[in-house]
């Protein structure tokens, strides 16, 4: 949080700004998310299905799962910001977090849209 | 960087603990579990999308009193970093500050998280026919 740390990337600002937005995004998304998946203790996978192909549900499902991975990526970066000395360890975690967490993204939603469009 | 030894602020060890500090290293704490257990929920929406076969043995992992185990954690933990994250954004609106108002709002963060998580688990058995 102190100001060396966020001069090594550049855009203290906007990743502010972003962490706060998707904050925003994630809280009415994720009361949806939970509450529909306690709903759905115990369905069978048919239920899971007819759930995922309802159009609303995957596209808030997809809107959830871009806004909660980029919020996890900004907040891990502040971590390792603050306990990481500058460095080649310092870019390779933040470099891991990034795609680890980018990579995740894209197969959970891929997963998404698989169910959604029946495939 | 030429900076390793400046002096330090009185760190973590120094200061007694208090529930404004442990609620603020727990927000830290629960998010980085949190950002672990999201891969958690991509296996269970690969299986989910791979098919029955592979959706019967996810639940059954959720199912096995460690995969509860797991999954209660991360309730808490999500209960938690949501509520006392609502915290975080009225702090950044400019409320809240006074001593009284972080303490108030601090233990109402701890009440209403446990709350939310032992609401939904009653709420999932209750589901289950489990009572």
């Amino acid at each position: 949080m102190s100001s060396p740390n966020l001069a090594r990337h550049g855009h203290g600002r906007g990743h502010w700004w972003a962490q706060r937005l998707t904050a925003l995004a994630l809280l009415p998304l994720l009361a949806w998310f939970v509450a529909s998946l306690v709903a759905l203790t115990g369905a069978s996978h048919g239920a899971v299905i007819a759930w995922f192909e309802t159009p609303v549900t995957a596209a808030a499902a997809i809107v959830l799962l871009a806004a909660m991975f980029y919020h996890s990526q900004l907040g891990l970066q502040t971590v390792l910001e603050d306990y990481v000395d500058d460095g080649p360890l310092f870019r390779a975690a933040i470099l891991l977090t990034r795609l680890a967490s980018f990579a995740l993204a894209a197969v959970s939603i891929a997963a998404v849209l698989a169910m959604a469009l029946g495939g | 960087m030429g900076m390793r030894n400046r002096p330090v602020s009185p760190h973590l060890q120094i200061y007694r603990p208090q529930l404004t500090s442990i609620l603020s290293i727990l927000h830290r704490l629960t998010g980085v579990a949190l950002a672990a257990g999201t891969a958690l929920l991509v296996l269970w929406l690969i299986a989910a999308a791979l098919g029955p076969g592979p959706f019967a043995i996810a639940q059954a992992v959720i199912a096995s009193w460690i995969g509860r185990l797991l999954l209660f954690g991360w309730s808490f933990a999500l209960f938690y970093h949501s509520v006392n994250g609502i915290r975080h954004l009225l702090w950044d609106v400019g409320l809240g500050y006074g001593l009284a108002a972080v303490y108030a709002t601090g233990w109402a963060v701890l009440l209403i998280s446990t709350a939310l998580t032992l609401g939904a688990w009653s709420w999932g058995y209750a589901i289950m026919g489990a009572w």
